[in-house]
């Protein structure tokens, strides 16, 4: 490590580095904008400007910037040089020349990089005494707010949405004094990572719609480590509350996981916590048809008994968490309990754990995959099922550019210089998939093909990887493939990625046999595999094959063989077709569910019973990775709700369930649960327990400036209460504790003195991009450990024929997810249902965009709008999952469609709706 | 022997030199002798110690720009040739006059550089107001493909080149050879930061050469004529002619081809026959915009890339701008930064919002809302963007070259508009 001194003061610090990077690491304090540390340098803001001497002789210096300027063994610099401080000064007093005096009102004040290196920086006093040049700000879509006068040009926002994101609908635009970043025109911006420019821009320019609506401070929001339940990748967040109410989610730096970026639908799609449809009391259908809110000890104690004395089936779900299914499965039995996951999807899921134990590779976190150097998509839509990762793959793809870097010595923090001597030059992408998607435009090869060519193309690369000839492709093809085997076993790292997604197990045998044969030819393979919920993985582990099927259920209920049916935090008309549903509802004597929002399910139940929210309750949950992490409550639950794991070990104690009786918190929930089986063995250690303090004290939930906490209940009582003592967890409902360094998976919020913005968090971190301070864990459940799921299910009838189409899965980023869809702003952006044909089907039946169809399937006729996809291949129709009819189809099945006759086109809507949509 | 080289085909009307009369007149000598006769390397030499130094206004020496480029074929790829003729130095017309009256004896000299360096392909990168030379490069470029001087296999041998003319969206930065690159590339016309340099990594991040469009007309007849002709050209250390030119309150503003280090007085009162009557000369900018004043007492100085750098000016482009005692220093400045602060690229902050703090300033004072407390915010400003290492590029400190001479130079002007008083030249309200 090269030695260099600072101010007088020699520090070891990390090769390669930039001195910006390089002070910070070391405690620095150094003022920037334009640099960041996912994205390296590009010299434009000028705000790091300190002093580099030739030789210890050297009184005088020379001014350089710390971003640019690459540490070397013996370096002399000096940051507070006067020379460097007053430049700096300069610096910021420049950039206030046109920045509005705004912050009492800015979304931004409090949190603001800009107000914190200003104070920094020590700038004053104004010279300038001229206007300030203003903008026009644009109207951005539902969840990003613009404020361009508040811009200081620091270039952040494009370099994040175009060179890091891959967007093309956001440019710096205009030139010297009026350089302006937006849209070419208003409207929502397309990227599924935009808002990270929330928390990208050093200033109040791109902030949080709905916060900005419904604001609060940083200081006054109350915040917890948690985990985004939006996808399988599992993100760490750090949403806040006030009010009982989520503001707003922000980034929780996590070096394996999401870094320093989350996607739109984990940043935005979860203040559905909020809504009016959450459920409201435990509540009891009376003969009327209507839900009579009742006494939850009046309708545990009737459930408790039913469990006694009749046959009870529990259907949990892959988007509760671990200790939530582990309850219900101790409270019902391991042989009536159900994952409640559809058959073909556990079919996938066993298929991708075979895959992961019969391969040999390795499963790469999203950090890693930016470190693979050839890449295979097999199927999976990834920008839509695993948002975070498709961000990944943006930067695993520019490895080939680093390679070139370094050839001409350039370090890689070099940005600029970096893209502009790559240009297009990219590490190899190949992409197999039935339709066109979001990673289209920085892939070497795009296979659109069926299902099932797709595993046949996989089975090609795989044979070719071996070694041996593959008769059966035709020639172009073997060519085409030939390249795939060639790139992936030219690679260092080679990553094949597939998943659930294409709902196609062939397809996943088929990226296993090519990871199997890249690891024979000693490569260091990598093979991910996308699920399709925050805990898929994880609920799969946990049932462990044992049991029953959802068609089983199903077979059960029309046997009438069900008399209490315990439905936990699961649509069943998101699983299954309607009619089958409908039965099961009805045979059973008594529904009994347990949600956090009104559902279809819930209009079938007997008794509904409010759950929390990931926001109100603990709960772990198993990524794409085997990796299990924890989410804490950001705040209370509202009476009545509670976590359902709590409602359930209730139930379990009044039944006296011998496993449950002593059960009296969380902890012993999870720890059973751990104990349970060696696959799950360690999920205990995924964070310290309740009892964890540090120094006797917890860590807070509140940031030391809190306000107003006498004044929040004023209406009610002039008496501050006393803050609610969480007995459950090692945080507090407080803002005293301590707030040292923690483990990483108990830092709430971040904050240091004197940065107040989120780019505090380089204080918590090892160095820039690094590991944090406090030590985090991380447990992943080993490949060896993992059980697979013996369910097998008969293949669906395919009807191949020329008159039929085969079903294909596809997925949206906004409506496929269930919870996240109901958020506000979201909900406008979710796209209405629909049937995707290729032109030439469309042309056959006669259809074109906003006409309807019907779809002819194995179970029964469904009328769906159809909308016309040039990029499908002709014989699959897209079906998007997550949507009311979407249920009615089996992926894989073939669909005969005829054109629906008294389909009544939505009526378009006027340009004077589409103005009053746009509510800025 | 040939005195001035680059202007002796010049029409006195200015028509253009058509290739059958350039041709007759030694033209595409010096190319053919070079790619039929001479190696790369060789040819680099003749370039090396023919001393030529770059005429955009730097004045770094061609030879060993040229030598950074890789020769080997280690990566395989294209490389570069970029003529920079986007012409937008204030006060300045000499690439201007070449390129319209001449336009053979630029794409010769293009080819003899790209030859040297082996680019395949070349570019034009001129400035989009300057129509005219749109139209005769055009018409010049397409009879070097019909004569087989451009294009494939040229003169028979086994090297061929493309040239393309781009006729440039217009701003100022594109002078600077990295953001010309960025915005031949289709990006923001933003300076690239150094290293790497274009030899390396310059367009489509391949090795590239940048040359104003005089250098690049100097070329074949140095091959041509050998570096000793060259040398002799030259009046002090430099070697080789110059096109100087005046502008301002003169008897015959206008652009000459002299040898380089002819002074600045014969110049200005031989070629451009000295004031008008009713003027008298105050200072001047020798090079161009972003050049700092000089005054009477330099008007012996030689005009050459030393001598008017030790004078603690620049020789920049060579054309001067000559200041008269009736027009006010502080509104010429005023103008300059204006001119300065709109061209600035806004990439740094520096540039971007401190030239418009002074322009801000010199527009007060100039109108006689000046106060006493803005000579020590200019001094502030000088400091800060005027060095070079504050900001991204040269634009800004050479923006403020005008500014720090002209408070050195003509301090009672700056002070009377410090007071807010009126002044005789400037519109005040």
């Amino acid at each position: 490590m090269p030695t260099i001194v600072i101010d007088g003061k020699e520090y070891e610090v990390p090769q390669g580095e930039n001195i910006l990077e390089a002070c910070l690491g070391l405690g620095l304090d150094l003022p920037y904008f334009c640099w960041h540390p996912a994205m390296g340098s590009i010299g434009s803001c000028r705000q790091c400007a300190i002093i580099q001497y030739q030789n210890p002789e050297d009184e005088r210096g020379k001014l350089v910037m710390g971003c640019m300027t690459p540490v070397q063994d013996g370096a002399r610099f000096s940051i507070t040089n006067e020379a460097a401080a007053s430049f700096r000064e300069f610096i910021i007093e420049s950039l206030m020349v046109n920045h509005p005096h705004d912050c009492p009102v800015c979304a931004e004040g409090g949190e603001c990089h800009l107000q914190d290196m200003t104070v920094m920086a020590g700038h004053r006093d104004r010279r300038y005494r001229g206007l300030k040049k203003t903008h026009r700000n644009q109207y951005l879509g539902p969840l990003i707010h613009h404020e361009m006068n508040r811009c200081i040009t620091c270039y952040r926002c494009v370099r994040f949405y175009k060179d890091y994101a891959g967007g093309s609908d956001l440019s710096a635009m205009a030139s010297h004094d009026h350089v302006y970043f937006g849209r070419h025109e208003d409207g929502k911006l397309e990227s599924p990572f935009s808002g990270n420019l929330v928390e990208v821009c050093p200033t109040g320019v791109f902030t949080d719609k709905h916060l900005v609506n419904d604001y609060t401070r940083k200081w006054d929001l109350q915040s917890a480590p948690s985990i985004c339940p939006g996808c399988s990748v599992g993100c760490n967040t750090s949403p806040g509350e006030r009010y009982g109410k989520l503001k707003r989610v922000h980034n929780r730096y996590n070096p394996d996981i999401n870094g320093y970026f989350l996607c739109d639908k984990g940043r935005f799609g979860a203040t559905y916590v909020n809504s009016e449809k959450r459920i409201p009391a435990v509540g009891r259908r009376s003969k009327d048809g209507l839900f009579d809110a009742i006494d939850s000890s009046q309708a545990l104690t009737a459930i408790a008994k039913g469990l006694s004395t009749s046959k009870v089936i529990g259907i949990g779900s892959p988007r509760a968490s671990i200790e939530t299914n582990f309850a219900l499965q101790n409270l019902v039995g391991q042989q009536n309990f159900c994952t409640g996951i559809s058959e073909t999807e556990t079919a996938l899921v066993s298929a991708c754990i075979e895959a992961i134990k019969e391969s040999g590779a390795k499963i790469p976190s999203p950090r890693e995959i930016e470190r693979c150097d050839a890449i295979l998509i097999l199927g999976e839509d990834v920008t839509n099922t695993a948002t975070r990762i498709a961000l990944s793959l943006r930067q695993a793809v520019r490895n080939e550019a680093y390679n070139m870097a370094e050839g001409l010595q350039l370090q890689s923090w070099q940005d600029a210089a970096t893209r502009n001597l790559a240009q297009d030059e990219r590490s190899p992408l190949f992409l197999a998939s039935p339709h066109a998607t979001q990673l289209d435009d920085i892939a070497e090869g795009i296979f659109n093909l069926s299902p099932s060519n797709i595993a046949h193309l996989g089975y090609s690369v795989a044979s070719l990887i071996e070694g041996k000839k593959d008769d059966a492709a035709t020639k172009t093809d073997a060519n085409d493939y030939g390249n795939i085997a060639e790139a992936l076993l030219k690679a260092e790292r080679p990553l094949i990625i597939s998943g659930t997604g294409v709902t196609d197990t062939s397809v996943v045998k088929a990226a296993s046999s090519i990871a199997s044969a890249l690891v024979a030819k000693g490569k260091e393979t990598y093979l991910s595999l996308i699920y399709q919920e925050a805990n898929t993985l994880g609920i799969t582990l946990l049932d462990q094959g044992q049991g029953p099927s959802l068609s089983n259920i199903f077979e059960q209920g029309e046997n009438n063989n069900i008399q209490t049916l315990i439905i936990v935090e699961n649509d069943l008309y998101r699983r299954a077709a309607k009619h089958k549903v409908d039965k099961l509802l009805q045979a059973a004597d008594q529904v009994i569910v347990l949600d956090i929002m009104d559902n279809e399910t819930c209009t079938q139940a007997d008794i509904v019973i409010p759950a929390s929210s990931f926001a109100e309750c603990e709960g772990t949950l198993i990524n794409f990775e085997g990796r299990a992490q924890r989410h804490f409550p950001v705040f209370e639950s509202k009476h009545p709700c509670r976590p359902s794991w709590e409602w359930l070990t209730e139930i379990g104690k009044l039944s006296s369930n011998k496993n449950m009786l002593e059960w009296q918190c969380f902890d012993d929930i999870n720890k059973a649960c751990s104990e349970s089986s060696s696959t799950l063995t360690g999920i205990n250690e995924v964070a310290p327990d309740r009892k964890y303090r540090v120094g006797g004290r917890k860590i807070p939930r509140q940031p030391h400036r809190y306000s107003g906490r006498t004044a929040m209940v004023a209406n009610l009582s002039v008496h501050e209460p006393k803050q609610t003592d969480d007995t459950e967890t090692p945080l507090g409902f407080t803002m005293e504790g301590h707030s040292g360094d923690r483990p990483g998976e108990l830092i709430p919020f971040v904050w240091a003195p004197g940065w107040n913005s989120n780019h505090s968090v380089h204080k918590l971190q090892t160095g820039s991009e690094g590991e944090l301070k406090g030590g985090r864990s991380v447990v992943k459940i080993e490949s060896k450990n993992l059980i697979q799921s013996k369910q097998q299910v008969k293949s669906v009838s395919q009807n191949n024929d020329q008159d039929h189409f085969i079903a294909v899965a596809m997925y949206k980023f906004f409506g496929t997810g269930e919870l996240s869809s109901q958020s506000p702003g979201i909900i406008e952006l979710c796209e209405s249902e629909s049937i995707e044909l290729a032109i030439e089907a469309a042309d056959k039946l006669g259809v074109s965009n906003g006409d309807g169809v019907t779809a002819h399937g194995v179970n029964g006729a469904v009328d769906l709008e159809v909308k016309i996809n040039d990029s499908l291949i002709s014989n699959c129709v897209g079906i998007i999952q997550g949507m009311p009819g979407a249920a009615n189809i089996n992926p894989g099945e073939g669909l005969s469609l005829t054109r629906s006759e008294n389909w009544v086109r939505r009526s378009e809507i006027i340009s004077s709706d589409q103005l009053g949509s746009k509510n800025v | 022997m040939i005195t001035t080289p680059l202007t002796k085909n010049v029409h006195e009307d200015r028509r253009v030199v058509l290739v059958e009369d350039y041709e007759a007149n030694g033209g595409y000598q010096g190319a053919r002798k070079s790619i039929t006769q001479m190696t790369p390397s060789e040819c680099l030499q003749v370039i090396k110690d023919s001393n030529l130094r770059g005429r955009g206004g730097a004045g770094f020496p061609t030879g060993m720009k040229w030598s950074f480029v890789p020769m080997d074929n280690v990566s395989p790829g294209h490389k570069y040739l970029v003529c920079n003729a986007d012409e937008m130095e204030p006060g300045t017309f000499k690439d201007r006059l070449l390129m319209e009256c001449d336009p053979h004896q630029l794409i010769e000299g293009m080819i003899c550089g790209s030859y040297t360096i082996q680019a395949d392909i070349a570019y034009i990168f001129l400035r989009g107001e300057y129509v005219k030379a749109a139209e005769t490069l055009s018409q010049a470029i397409k009879e070097c493909y019909a004569k087989g001087y451009l294009g494939r296999s040229i003169m028979g041998t086994n090297y061929s080149l493309d040239l393309y003319l781009h006729t440039s969206a217009g701003r100022y930065i594109c002078g600077e050879e990295t953001a010309l690159i960025n915005s031949l590339e289709g990006k923001r016309a933003n300076p690239r930061a150094k290293p790497p340099f274009p030899q390396v990594s310059g367009l489509w991040g391949r090795p590239t050469i940048v040359n104003n469009v005089e250098t690049l007309c100097n070329i074949s007849h140095i091959l041509d004529h050998g570096p000793e002709w060259f040398q002799e050209l030259g009046i002090g250390e430099d070697a080789g002619t110059k096109m100087y030119g005046v502008s301002g309150n003169v008897q015959n503003p206008g652009c000459w081809e002299l040898p380089i280090g002819t002074t600045i007085r014969e110049i200005l009162e031989v070629h451009a026959g000295g004031m008008l009557p009713g003027y008298s000369f105050r200072g001047l900018l020798p090079g161009g915009g972003s050049t700092d004043f000089l005054v009477e007492e330099h008007l012996d100085l030689a005009m050459d890339y030393g001598t008017i750098g030790k004078a603690g000016s620049r020789m920049g482009t060579g054309t001067m701008i000559i200041l008269d005692d009736k027009t006010c220093p502080v509104g010429m400045v005023k103008n300059l930064i204006d001119f300065f602060a709109h061209e600035s690229c806004g990439f740094c902050t520096p540039c971007r919002d401190g030239l418009p703090q002074t322009a801000h300033i010199l527009q007060d004072m100039s109108s006689g809302k000046g106060e006493t407390r803005d000579i020590e915010t200019l001094e502030r400003l000088v400091k800060f963007i005027g060095s070079i290492g504050n900001t991204h590029c040269a634009l800004a400190p050479g923006a403020m070259e005008p500014l720090q001479s002209a408070m050195k130079y003509f301090p009672e002007d700056f002070e009377r508009h410090a007071e807010g008083k009126k002044c005789n030249y400037c519109e005040t309200d």
